[in-house]
Order: C-alpha cells, then structure tokens, then sequence
C-alpha cells in the first residue's frame, strides 16, 4: 500500500536488554565491593587502634607528662598533645593566612598569567614533595644554623606543607564562585578588594572554612618532618625560650612520641602508643567530620 | 535564525498571530508624542565597537539614552544587547580580554577614557544582571551596601535609606520583618527586587537592566515592570530584554540591534507599529530568519 513504508529499511537490530542489565550489575557487585572494602580496611585500623588505646587513656593520660622510669606505670602523653596542638597552631598560623592570601592571588588576580601559572606549578610540585624531604629542608633551613632542634624548625616545616594546600584549595573555592556575584559587587562600585573580601569570600566562607580546617588535619599526624625538626622531648615545654622552650629546644610531639614509644619494649610504653594513636584519629576524625557537618560546599549560593 | 534559543523563537512564532503588536498610547508613554531632539540625553554613545580579544561583537554603536525615559533594548539573543550595556558601567573591565572603543558620554565626560573614576561611575550607573544576585548578606546590609561603601551617615540615616530604597523598590512590605534573614533566602522575583533596591539606594542616575525578568515567573515579572514604569520618573533606565511585549509595555524607546549592529532606534510607538527598517519589522513580527 504505502510506498513510504516498504521504502523504509529494516531497523538496526536492538541491543539485548539482558544483557545491558547484566553489565550494569556487575559493576555495580564491583564497585559496591571497592567500596566496602576501603571502608572495612579504615574501621578494622580504627577498630584495632579503639581496643588496644582505649585501655590507655586515663587522667594521668591527660596531664601527666611522658614517663622517664621505664619501671614505672605512671605518667602520660600530655606534655606531647600539649606539643603537638602547639607545633600545629603556629604552623597554621604561618600557612593559612599566607596560603589563603596566596590563594586569593592564584583565582582573582593572577589568573591565567605568567605568575600565576608559574607559582600554581610550583604549589603542585611541592604539595608532591615527600614530607621527610620537607623535615629535612627545614633542617638545614633553621636546626643547622642555629645548632639545636626546636618546636619553631617543626612548625616551620608543617607549614610548608600546608601552604600550597592551603593556596590551592582556596583557589579551587574561589573558582567555584560564580562571576556574577564579582560583577554585581564591582556594579555597586565598591573596589575590587573590597568584593573579593566582603562579597566573594563570604560567599565561599564554609568552603574556605573546611579546606582550612583540612590542611591543618592534613598535618597534624604528621611524622616525618619532626624527625629532624621538634624531634622529642620526655619534659614538658617550658615556654618560648631557653633549652625547653618552643623556639631554642626540641619539643614533645604525639608522633614522634608513638613512634619511640611503640618501638619500646616496655608493655606501658607501648600501651601509651596505642592511646596517642587512638587520641590523634579521634582528633582528625572528628575535625574531617564536623567541618563537612557544618559546612557542606556550595551550598551557600 | 542564528543564535536564537527555542524560546524565543516560539515566542517570535506565536506573536506571529498577533502582528503586530497593538500599542495603547498611555499619558506616560512620551516617547509617541515628544520632541526626541529637544529632550536632554543621559548617555551619548558614539561608534562604539566592542572586542571580546579579537572577536568584534559591536559595530559603530551610536544612540543618544534620553534622561528620566525608559530606552528598551532588543534584538535576538546574541546580537549584542549585553556586550552594549555592558561598556556604560565598565563592567567588562573584570576582564583583561575585553576591550571597547569610541565614546560614551555621560555628564560631560568619556566614560571608556582611563581616567573615569570607575567607583563613582558604578555608583551613578547600576547594573541588574540577568540572575538575581544578593550578596551573601542579611537583606539589610545587602541594601546598605552601596551606602555604606559611597557615603558616610549615622546608623538611623542608614535604616532610613535602606527602608526608603525597599519602599521605592515595592518589596518592603515583603521583607519588613525579614531584614536580618539572608538575601538569598528569598524568592527569585523578591531577590531582584532587593537588587533594584541595592542599587537605587545608592543614589544613581541610571539603572541598567539586563533581561532582569527572565528568571523571574510571571508575576515577580508583573511586579518588576510595574516598578519600572514607577522608576523611570527619577531614573533613566535602560532595559534589555528579549520579550517584546515588555518592552512594548515599559519603554519609551525602542533600539533594535542585529549582529552586533543597532538597526533601528526610535519611539516604541513607532518601532512597534511602523519600523521603517525590513529587519525590524520581520524581527517583531517573528518572520525573522
Ligand atoms: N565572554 C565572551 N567571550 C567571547 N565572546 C562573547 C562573550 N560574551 C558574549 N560574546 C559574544 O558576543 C556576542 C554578543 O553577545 P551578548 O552581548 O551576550 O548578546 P545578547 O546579550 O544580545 O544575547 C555574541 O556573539 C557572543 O557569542
Ligand atoms: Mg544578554
């Protein structure tokens, strides 16, 4: 009859739905596994490091300091969070606003140009470089010239690994800003610092927030770069200057307190790893865990 | 049609229908009735060409933005309408890519020369964009913004304004109690209101409009065209949009661009009815392309 339809070639043969359907279940059985078993691989370190620590930590865990008489079963790792807290704060202090400034410069200002592209370069190598090379750098950059080891070398050297973190992340934020809110803060004539500050940033406030709070966890478990900077210490600090002080003597640490410690082979000494160990992925955990809590990203424009 | 999006081209489909488009001559629509050369003008632009690096998006712009008059700027999407009202307030300056040329005076002066003072300029003339765009701030500060940054004033002075500035914007009443509640927390046509309101506190003598409605649903637009029509008395506004009954509704006149080009410029009245250019009346009617 119509001529339109025996003009019309044979459709193409269909794809088998079976089989599509099979496909797409066995990667989803795979994946599904991938991530059961990362998931599984975390709860069994926490899990491990839970029953063995929790035993650990007691009052004397929280305010005494690490114990010298290895006969003893007294003592307990507060001279070393003490240390640690102060070690990450001044590094943070150094990185973030540097890092944030830096970051700042990468996404508004720099931009595509030479600089920028240049110092972006530079960020990533870094962020890449091994942190006992960085322990190492901060060696000879301040423990060597100085001849003694110091809490200052160790912040120092955290610093310089949350710098470009720091620097990058911002800018990532930052880039997630859409340019109308630039437009319309600069249409009202307010000046270009003044709406990066006042209108940009505050747009991205629970982003930059969280990738502050990040660089810090990122260093706080930190190891490497105390080895050759803060080293350790069996004493409490005993202020900025002076042999125990922040800036002229070697500073007690919770990593490279674990790290003596669980090499020790005094069953105390070892128990009072495990309950470092316990205390820093409680903290880090539950830092990770309140900022994306408080601040999911992008959801504030 | 290049360049159109398939709204707008069944929207330029059904108007086909009603061909073309019936305008009420209102008491306020003076654009039919006054001496255009006897009017003061706000803004000369005079051959302006704009660069997007070496991509040339306007040719030899010229159009005299008549004071207190609402100009209506049209044409299909991508001809230009933006990149135009965009060299009146510099805002292209954010990118180093971006360049125009020629001359656009306002108050006796080249607004592209380099030595504008661009804060003052912006203060003079306000922009609204396309998307609501409240800063991530309490209604309040949100309308004190461009207060706070140009002028100095005691706090009650300062509420006094914002609260003027709602008022002009017909949006206080909406956002009385809502003042200290974030700007974004509002609805899409409310939002563009507190941006009028942001940018008339700040005592300009022109607002530049960019398609404020098209984001907006039919009776946040109703509400804005309404303000507009209540603005034009102190203001002079320009008015982008790409719906032509809008623009047959608030404007006084009517310039229609084509690639880049301004084809047309003269009273709505007489764009709408009797377009002398083949371009201009095959673009209103929807025959274009
Ligand atoms: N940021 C940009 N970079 C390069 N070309 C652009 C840019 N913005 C707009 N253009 C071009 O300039 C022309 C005019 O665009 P625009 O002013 O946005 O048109 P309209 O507002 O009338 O839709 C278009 O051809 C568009 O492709
Ligand atoms: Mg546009």
């Amino acid at each position: 009859m119509s001529t339109v339809a025996e003009v019309r070639s044979a459709p193409p043969r269909r794809r088998s739905i079976a089989r599509r359907k099979a496909t797409d279940l066995v990667i989803k059985v795979f994946s599904w596994i991938g991530a059961w078993f990362g998931i599984a691989v975390m709860a069994f370190i926490v899990w491990e490091v839970v029953v063995r620590g929790a035993g650990a930590l007691s009052i004397a865990f929280f305010t005494q300091p690490t114990p010298q008489d290895v006969t003893s079963t007294a003592g307990g790792f507060a001279n070393a969070i003490v240390g640690t807290l102060v070690i990450t704060g001044v590094a943070a202090l150094i990185a973030i606003p540097a890092g944030f400034l830096g970051g700042i410069y990468l996404a508004e200002f720099g931009r595509n140009g030479r600089v920028a592209t240049a110092v972006r370069m530079i960020a990533n190598v870094v962020m890449g470089v091994p942190s006992i090379i960085v322990g190492v750098f901060a060696f000879a950059i301040i423990v060597k010239p100085v001849h003694h080891y110091s809490g200052f070398a160790g912040s120092v050297a955290l610093a310089f690994i949350m710098l470009p973190v720091m620097a990058r992340t911002t800018e990532d934020i930052l880039n997630l800003v859409p340019n109308e809110i630039r437009e319309s803060g600069l249409a009202m004539g307010a000046p270009r610092w003044k709406v990066t500050l006042g209108v940009v940033c505050k747009a991205a406030r629970g982003g930059l927030i969280t990738g502050a709070t990040l660089a810090i966890v990122r260093v706080a478990g930190e190891t490497a770069p105390l080895l050759f900077t803060a080293l350790s210490s069996p004493y409490w600090m005993t202020g900025l200057f002076g042999p125990g002080g922040f800036f002229e003597g070697p500073v007690a640490n919770l990593t490279k307190t674990i790290y003596d410690f669980s090499g020790s082979p005094y069953p105390h000494w070892q128990a009072l790893a495990w309950g470092g160990a316990l205390v820093i992925i409680i903290a880090v955990l539950g830092m990770n865990i309140l900022v994306r809590l408080l601040f999911q990203r992008g959801k504030e424009w | 049609m290049v360049g159109t999006t398939v709204d707008e081209q069944t929207e330029m489909h059904s108007q086909a229908t009603v061909v073309p488009p019936r305008l009420e001559v209102a008491e306020d629509r003076r654009g039919a009735v006054e001496d255009f050369d006897q009017l003061p003008s706000e803004i000369s632009v005079r051959d302006l060409d704009f660069f997007y690096g070496k991509e040339q998006a306007l040719f030899g712009n010229s159009i005299e933005i008549k004071k207190n008059r609402v100009t209506a700027v049209i044409g299909p999407s991508g001809c230009g309408k933006s990149t135009h009202i965009r060299a009146y307030n510099r805002i292209f300056n954010l990118y180093r890519d971006q360049k125009a040329k020629g001359e656009i005076l306002f108050d006796g002066a080249n607004i592209l020369s380099s030595q504008i003072d661009l804060l003052d300029l912006r203060r003079r003339i306000g922009m609204i964009f396309q998307k609501p765009s409240p800063f991530p701030m309490t209604v309040f500060d949100n309308v004190a913004y461009g207060l706070r940054q140009h002028y100095r004033m005691s706090r009650s002075d300062l509420s006094n304004r914002v609260e003027d500035a709602l008022k002009r914007s017909a949006i206080w009443d909406e956002v009385e109690h809502k003042l200290n509640e974030p700007g974004n927390a509002l609805s899409g046509g409310q939002q563009q209101r507190l941006c009028i309101a942001r940018a008339i506190a700040a005592e300009p003598d022109v607002l530049l409009m960019d398609e404020p409605c098209s984001a907006i649903d039919p009776v946040g637009t109703a509400k804005i065209e309404e303000l507009i029509l209540a603005l034009k008395n102190k203001y002079t506004i320009v008015l982008v949009t790409h719906n032509m009954q809008q623009a047959a509704r608030v404007s006084d006149y009517t310039a229609f661009f084509f690639q880049g080009r301004i084809v047309e410029f003269g009273p709505t009245t007489k764009i709408f009815s009797n377009p002398a250019e083949k371009q201009t009346e095959e673009y209103i009617t929807g025959r274009f392309g």
